[in-house]
């Protein structure tokens, strides 16, 4: 039992960024699912099969280019692909089920899980695949003293900037200010005369887009393979859950609840390190069961 | 009445003019069609988010896993405790899960099974870890795959006489009421919270019992048992086969049986098909299957006004 080891402070620095980068890229997929769920009132449960389909792809692209260009067209390509699959999905099947239960959506994203699981398997194969991060990330940079891998500041900087952007989306645009008021009343935009249906597709391909760029991001970082998806969603929920149904921050504060509880979890308790996160989320649920902010309306 | 007692000689006999793969394949309809509706109680006749039924089913059958191996008690033990180890979880759930709503409900049962999972997928010492345990040894009345499918049919039948009784009884009409109105329940008197948990016990007692079936039929538990997908799974097949009627979710829970096993045969491809029948489903059978057939085979009904001038 492997309780308490020798924590050195390198070895805290080192963990609290890998806990943080963890959280940014948490946060960007479940980010796209809080999009999902709030405007559309779609569980997605598919959206694990984007994250992992963006991861996939992103091998695809970064092992057909290679080298550093790989990676960073990998980085863009990946999340357009996932981008295009959620929209024929949300003009082709989804757009027909807004007006049933939220169970009956809930069977059908996880019926697109399923397929989106044996496509992945019958394209890629049910080898683990890895893809390799450019050479300017490797190695660390000292922050206030400790060793602070450069990919991980990388992906710090992209959540930053994947936050600032959904805000002035959200906040900012019209298409924000659509969305919005389409989750308070969906019926009474579409009587005002705004297309509706378009906004819902938008937003859908939006949320896939994240997914996908959270997959991209993390495949230099794990093995990419089959399961992926299974991993991702249950952890994107309940981040979700405790943040707030719908509530963009409350994703946000969520992810970095899950990814700081993890490396805490690593540094304490290795061998159940994932049970320290499940345990937070627990906690949280308890004392505040509809999430620690607010949740939109459902 | 007389057709339930002739399907029932009927699966008796089976074993003995079909092969041995089919009598496997059974076994394991009985067995998820026990889980099936006993998550049915609380899903369909209870109108509760039952998103992590499984982890009760898991937990039932990691308990007799456990007990025949680690311990030399008799295995009968195990089969006993197995669904009191699976109802006193639900019963420590369903307290802190009945105060809330709906998908509120859902999310924290869903964050305690998968807390659950995580312990026992990490406790490799103790639970085999990933692996799970295999080769669980069985007493020799129960070791061949023919006694295993008679166990399971026998225990699965009581259980289902059990819950139908229920569903029928008092209980289960205040149950549905609740489902339908529960403030109005509240306001006549009822114990809602206190109902709902009665009920789940129950629920996840009988998903203990069918933990226990899985393990003398299979003699190996895995932790796959208690992750999401398998409580989603059972979830689908409550509503494919029709959440509102009693025998719905045991034929939603033959048909996904039966589409993995035989699909599997031929591709293993077959998530793919289950998955793309499901959206098949969704659009053109929006009563679930039991449904469909339900409107399909009940006799028309006349008019009012046709009747009158008659």
């Amino acid at each position: 039992m492997d309780f308490l080891p020798d924590i050195g402070l390198a070895t805290l620095g080192f963990q609290f960024s890998v806990g943080l980068s963890r959280a940014m890229i948490l946060f960007i997929v479940t980010a796209g699912l809080s999009l999902i769920l709030g405007v559309l009132k779609v569980p997605n449960v598919a959206h694990g099969s984007f994250y992992m389909i963006g991861a996939f792809m992103a091998f695809t692209v970064a092992t057909f280019f290679g080298g550093a260009i790989g990676f960073w067209l990998a980085l863009i390509l990946a999340p357009l692909g996932v981008a295009l699959v959620s929209l024929i999905v949300e003009r082709g099947l989804l757009c027909r089920l807004y007006d049933r239960e939220h169970l009956m959506l809930l069977l059908f994203t996880f019926a697109l899980m399923l397929i989106f699981g044996d496509l992945v398997k019958l394209t890629w194969g049910t080898e683990y695949k890895s893809v390799a991060a450019p050479g300017i990330f490797s190695g660390s940079l000292p922050v206030f003293g400790l060793p602070f891998p450069r990919y991980n500041l990388f992906l710090l900087i992209i959540g930053a900037l994947v936050g600032v952007g959904l805000w002035f989306l959200v906040n900012k645009t019209k298409m924000g200010k659509i969305s919005r008021a389409a989750v308070v009343d969906r019926e009474m935009v579409s009587a005002v005369g705004i297309n509706v249906s378009r906004v819902l597709a938008t937003v859908f391909v939006i949320g896939g887009w994240l997914a996908g760029l959270g997959g991209a991001l993390i495949a230099p970082t794990v093995s990419v393979a089959l399961g992926m998806d299974h991993t991702i969603l249950i952890e994107a929920f309940l981040i979700v859950t405790i943040g707030g149904l719908g509530n963009m921050w409350g994703a946000l504060l969520g992810s970095l609840i899950f990814g700081v509880t993890h490396c805490f979890g690593v540094l304490l308790w290795p061998q159940f390190a994932i049970v320290f996160p499940y345990a937070a989320v627990v906690v949280v649920l308890i004392i505040r069961p509809t999430g620690l902010l607010r949740p939109t309306a459902w | 009445m007389w057709l339930q007692i002739a399907i029932f000689i009927v699966l008796l006999i089976l074993p003995f003019i079909v092969p041995t793969f089919y009598v496997y394949v059974l076994a394991l309809i009985f067995i998820t069609a026990l889980l099936a509706m006993s998550l049915n109680l609380v899903l369909g006749y209870g109108g509760m988010f039952q998103f992590h039924h499984g982890v009760f089913y898991g937990m039932g059958a990691y308990t007799a896993a456990l007990m025949l191996t680690k311990t030399s008690l008799p295995a009968w033990i195990g089969f006993v405790a197995g669904p009191i180890v699976a109802a006193v979880l639900g019963l420590v759930m369903g307290w802190l899960c009945v105060r809330l709503t709906r998908i509120y409900y859902g999310m924290l049962q869903l964050s305690l099974g998968s807390l659950v999972w995580a312990i026992v997928f990490r406790w490799y010492d103790f639970t085999g870890g990933d692996d799970g345990i295999h080769g669980i040894p069985m007493p020799s009345i129960l070791s061949s795959l023919n006694s295993s499918y008679y166990f399971a049919l026998i225990i699965s039948v009581i259980c289902l006489i059990v819950l139908y009784l229920i569903v029928k009884s008092p209980f289960g009409s205040t149950l549905q009421a609740i489902r339908d109105n529960s403030g109005r329940c509240a306001a006549v008197g009822v114990n809602v919270k206190r109902h709902q948990l009665i009920a789940l016990v129950i629920a996840t007692f009988f998903a203990g019992v069918a933990g226990i079936l899985f393990v003398v039929l299979e003699h190996s538990v895995f932790p796959d048992l208690l992750f999401w997908t398998l409580s989603l799974e059972v979830l689908i097949m409550c509503l494919l086969g029709g959440w509102f009627t009693f025998m719905g979710p045991a034929l939603g829970a033959a048909m996904v049986v039966l589409l993995r096993t035989f699909i599997g045969i031929y591709t293993e491809y077959w998530t793919l098909i289950l998955g793309a029948m499901l959206i098949l489903l969704i659009f053109f059978l929006p009563e679930g299957v039991m449904g469909y057939l339900l409107n399909r085979l009940k006799p028309p009904v006349t008019e009012v006004g046709q009747r009158g001038s008659k």
